[in-house]
């Protein structure tokens, strides 16, 4: 069998196209229309008038956000229990999946049998961090989510890259942190490592205030 | 004596806030005109107090981020030629608009009169077009002063590219002149006011309109911006200043606008009627169907001034949409569009403009 030929036809330039001067008139005409249009609309945006048409793709970003998908992965948070102590059950999957080695987790014993251990410490260094959200997909108990929308994440050092347990179980808090608000016994970095809170604490706050719906942390 | 000097001296003063200012402008219209043309909303965060002004201030910005960056000279390199260049480029940019006249005639109270036009020169367009073409130094200064390979490729193609064209502009505008008579460009401007059956105004672009389609493509190629931005192509060829930092580089950058704003001034003169506004005459407007308004001799200059502006302001509005429209030219079919398409049709446009005249019998 023959190799089948097949021939490519060339476009021909007709005379007009040659001449060279129409063609720059219809480019013309494209990016006019595109100038005319959105000037317009935003002469139109300025008196409050067709704010359903966009002038522009632009998003102005620091004060308008890009709309997330649902499954994006941002920064990691904690989830929370009903008295403010983390669902996290220091059972180190997500430690031991993680591609990078960037989550560092200390388990300690829970005084509840049923629950068994909990962090006292729970750090992730986002300067390692690749975002693969494996973390997420191995923990059996929902504790570790990627759903926070924070995308901000430039620091000025790599010890600010390292977020610990009250950046994940607050996402609002930002570096510096100054004052602890974790009740239960934690490894805190504010108090140089040094072990603080204890369980009777976060049982009277949990009677103080009631049995709480389940927190989402944001 | 002393009060001619001062009339002069406010002219010139007057020409070179106008240019200078609509110069750093055509940064902002750069910005924001592409932003437009490609759905995008442009440099809009420089402020003060708190206002932006539609990013107006990114233009002071970006003047005092110039002057306060390092000027770095290679090793090696010629000083006094390196600092030289963007002087000439500026200079004999700037100069050219001395011969341009933005306005008619203003008649004082005391019967004198003031031409609105820097200096009255009988060969005003010929010491144009010589400005224009010594603008050419710098560029080619620019490029050996820097003592890098880069750079004198960039001086050379930039050098090849614009006496090329010059030859164009130059024959183009034979036609020009044919049709007028004349040289002095505030004449000239004056013929443009005749009408055509009392209709058309006989502007160069109804006399000439071949010569205007060549003027202008020779005109952008002269001012080295898109798509006849060979000699600069910063993003990958590599042009004449790339060993410039600073308010040298930024020199070069304002030679740029100044030149587009100068080919606008020229095209707005030669072939739109420069100051004229239709049907307006010194004594107030006649139009064709009888109608008649008189005005003011002051009023008359006026829109005269304005009607110059806002041409120059359209046309400057036209080379940015055709900046941001039209993609580079290969380097080649630069130089075949030169020297094959336009330079013949430019003779060719001279000799059929000469026969038509012998024919008519000289309009002029």
């Amino acid at each position: 069998m023959p190799a089948r030929v097949k021939t490519v036809r060339r476009p021909e330039l007709t005379f007009w196209e040659k001449l060279y001067i129409p063609q720059i008139i219809c480019g013309l005409k494209i990016t006019s229309a595109h100038f005319f249009r959105n000037l317009l609309l935003h002469a139109a945006h300025r008196l409050g008038r067709f704010k359903h048409l966009p002038a522009s793709a632009t998003i102005q970003y620091p004060e308008e956000l890009r709309p997330l998908m649902s499954r994006f992965r941002s920064r990691h948070r904690l989830t929370v229990r009903e008295d403010n102590t983390p669902r996290c059950v220091g059972c180190m999957l997500c430690e031991t999946v993680c591609p990078a080695k960037c989550i560092t987790i200390v388990p300690a014993e829970h005084p509840d049998p049923h629950v068994e251990k909990y962090p006292i410490r729970f750090d992730i260094d986002l300067g390692v961090c690749v975002y693969c959200g494996y973390c997420v997909e191995v923990c059996p108990e929902d504790a570790i989510r990627m759903d926070t929308g924070i995308l901000d994440l430039a620091a000025y050092s790599r010890e600010a890259m390292r977020l610990d347990i009250h950046e994940l179980m607050d996402p609002g808090l930002r570096k510096p942190i100054v004052s602890c608000s974790l009740k239960f016994p934690h490894q805190c970095k504010i108090t140089g490592g040094e072990m603080k809170g204890s369980w009777d604490e976060v049982r009277a706050s949990a009677e103080s205030t009631g049995p709480v719906d389940e927190r989402s942390g944001i | 004596m002393i009060e001619e000097l001062l009339i002069k001296l406010a002219l010139a003063g007057l020409v070179l806030f106008g240019v200078l200012n609509l110069a750093g402008l055509h940064t902002w219209v750069e910005r924001k005109q592409s932003a437009l043309i490609q759905d995008r909303i442009g440099a809009n965060r420089a402020a003060i107090f708190g206002f932006r002004f539609l990013g107006l201030f990114h233009a002071l910005a970006d003047a005092l981020k110039m002057f306060t960056k390092e000027d770095i000279v290679p090793e090696g390199a010629d000083r006094t030629l390196h600092a030289l260049a963007p002087f000439f480029s500026v200079f004999f940019a700037l100069v050219a608009f001395a011969a341009i006249p933005f306005g008619d005639r203003l008649v004082l109270g005391d019967g004198r009169i003031i031409e609105l036009q820097v200096i009255k020169i009988d060969a005003a367009l010929l010491y144009v077009f010589a400005m224009l073409s010594l603008g050419v130094y710098g560029v080619i200064l620019a490029g050996f002063a820097s003592r890098n390979n880069y750079a004198i490729l960039g001086g050379l193609r930039a050098t090849a590219q614009m006496i090329s064209y010059e030859i164009a502009l130059g024959v183009s505008i034979v036609g020009v002149i044919m049709v007028y008579g004349t040289m002095d460009l505030a004449e000239l401007v004056r013929a443009q006011g005749r009408m055509i059956g009392g209709w058309i105004p006989f502007w160069g672009i109804v006399a000439q309109p071949v010569a205007f389609v060549i003027f202008l493509t020779a005109a952008l190629a002269e001012t080295k911006r898109v798509p006849f931005d060979l000699p600069e192509g910063e993003s990958e060829i590599i042009g004449y200043f790339v060993e410039y930092s600073g308010m040298k580089f930024g020199m070069f950058m304002l030679t740029d606008f100044i030149e587009t704003i100068m080919v606008a001034c020229l095209a707005t003169t030669l072939f739109i009627g420069g100051w004229q506004v239709p049907f307006l005459l010194p004594d107030g407007f006649h139009f064709p169907w009888g109608g008649e308004l008189l005005v003011s001799n002051w009023v008359y200059v006026l829109l005269g001034v304005a009607s110059f502006t806002t041409k120059v302001l359209v046309f400057c509005w036209v080379f940015m949409q055709i900046r941001w429209t039209l993609p580079r030219f290969r380097y080649d079919q630069l130089m075949k569009l030169g020297w094959r398409g336009l330079f013949p049709l430019a003779v060719a446009n001279v000799v059929v403009t000469a026969a038509v005249l012998i024919f008519v019998g000289g309009v002029s």
